[in-house]
């Protein structure tokens, strides 16, 4: 379960504004998250992984608190470990897909598991820039889940998917998510794609 | 035949001068590189002062801190048996300082222009800081680690003011290639003073020429 009442400030087009987000979300749930750009989905994501810190509130996962800015506790990423696909990839240039997993973690039978899901087997020993698009974006999607998180943030994480390649990629993705029963937030552009995977949504507005 | 040992002493201080900047200019980058605040602005302006201050104006206050007869020099003769004045060490600290713009600059900037997200989605796997500077920052900054190298290198084997303030000119110790060239052209001894030139100037261009070759993927020469 992951309990979330936090404030952000955040610098919009139209000026400064705050992003207050109260929501729980169910141990296991998938959550999909869509809303205008700037809203502040990413920020909202960010804040959950430690990667910024909100002006106010409270973020408990599991019944441990990640950050409470009323008695000073904010987790760092790295204790949170919290898997994140992000909206650009961030894939690493110097890695090889396979380097990619392997920094994440040791478990080789896991790994290979990931690359069978990925249908990137064959492009193990490729870097990022010899990559095409869908390919890096599963590849992200791969090193997320790599770290088996017990939550997982992804940002736009089926855009640059084709409609065959998303529908078998979010099929074996289902089964996964089941087995790590992690809690799931999805940003998406495009509510309808995540139609029989998720079952709750948030609009940030 | 010309003596070469002011070649041997130069190079010496030329890599001496870079692996130290190396190792405390690229933490130091990186520090630069993340967020602003007063304190890195003041450090940054310190740090890049050698570039447009004149060298005998360094050296002269090197030659003063420094000094056995005074203050911290003093202090380190006493204390460590360490002079800086007129010794090889001193020639490495004034280098040091005087290219130390050369190896921050260039590893600063490519570290900025990396992407945020590439550092944070390597927190995200758990990794410490020094783990993704390690791994995921440094390998992404190669041709411009090289580039600040090469420069720092080179700019090292031209020093004269700020070697001449603090080292002087004695040999095999702190007589230099572009002090023994300027000390063969006064003696008038013009043979040496070509052969000392002809072979910096031939080592500088195979290490920028090299620079050119080794980042033309990237696209970037040296002056990137």
């Amino acid at each position: 379960m992951i309990s979330i009442d936090i404030e952000k400030n955040l610098r919009a087009y139209q000026g400064k504004r705050t992003l207050k987000i109260s929501r729980n979300f169910p141990a296991g749930s998938i959550t999909k998250i869509y809303g205008p750009s700037g809203a502040g989905k990413t920020t909202f994501l960010k804040a959950i992984a430690g990667l910024i810190t909100p002006e106010n509130g409270k973020i408990i996962v599991n019944g441990e608190v990640w950050f409470d800015r009323s008695s000073g506790i904010s987790l760092p990423p790295q204790k949170r470990m919290a898997g994140f696909v992000f909206q650009d990839y961030a894939l690493f240039p110097n890695m090889t897909v396979h380097q990619h997993l392997e920094y994440a973690t040791n478990d080789t039978v896991w790994i290979n598991r990931l690359l069978t899901i990925g249908k990137l087997e064959t492009l193990h020993d490729h870097k990022p820039a010899h990559l095409s698009g869908g390919q890096q974006q599963r590849l992200a999607i791969l090193r997320a889940l790599a770290i088996k998180p017990k939550v997982l943030l992804m940002d736009e994480p089926f855009s640059a998917l084709d409609a065959e390649t998303k529908k078998i990629l979010l099929t074996e993705l289902k089964a996964v998510f089941d087995e790590l029963k992690a809690t799931i937030l999805i940003v998406t552009h495009n509510p309808s794609e995540l139609d029989g995977l998720t079952k709750s949504e948030l609009l940030i507005e | 035949m010309a003596d070469l040992s002011p070649i041997w002493l130069t190079l010496k201080l030329a890599a001496v001068t870079t692996l130290l900047l190396l190792v405390i200019g690229l933490p130091l980058a990186w520090w630069l590189s993340r967020g602003r605040s007063i304190i890195k602005t003041i450090i940054e302006a310190i740090i890049t002062m050698p570039l447009v201050l004149p060298p005998s104006v360094l050296g002269f206050y090197l030659l003063l801190a420094f000094s056995p007869q005074r203050g911290v020099g003093k202090w380190l003769q006493q204390n460590f048996d360490v002079q800086f004045v007129f010794s090889f060490k001193g020639l490495v600290l004034a280098s040091f300082i005087y290219s130390m713009p050369f190896m921050v600059a260039p590893v600063k900037s490519a570290l900025q222009q990396l992407p945020i997200t590439l550092a944070q989605a390597s927190y995200t796997l758990g990794k410490t800081r020094r783990q993704t500077f390690i791994n995921v920052l440094l390998p992404n900054i190669k041709p411009s680690l090289l580039t600040a190298s090469v420069l720092t290198f080179a700019h090292t084997l031209g020093e004269f003011g700020v070697v001449l303030m603090i080292g002087g000119n004695i040999p095999n110790v702190t007589r230099v290639a572009s002090i023994a060239v300027y000390d063969s052209v006064e003696r008038m001894d013009y043979a040496s003073a070509n052969t000392y030139s002809l072979i910096l100037l031939c080592i500088t261009f195979i290490m920028v020429i090299s620079v050119f070759l080794f980042n033309k993927y990237q696209a970037k020469s040296p002056l990137d």
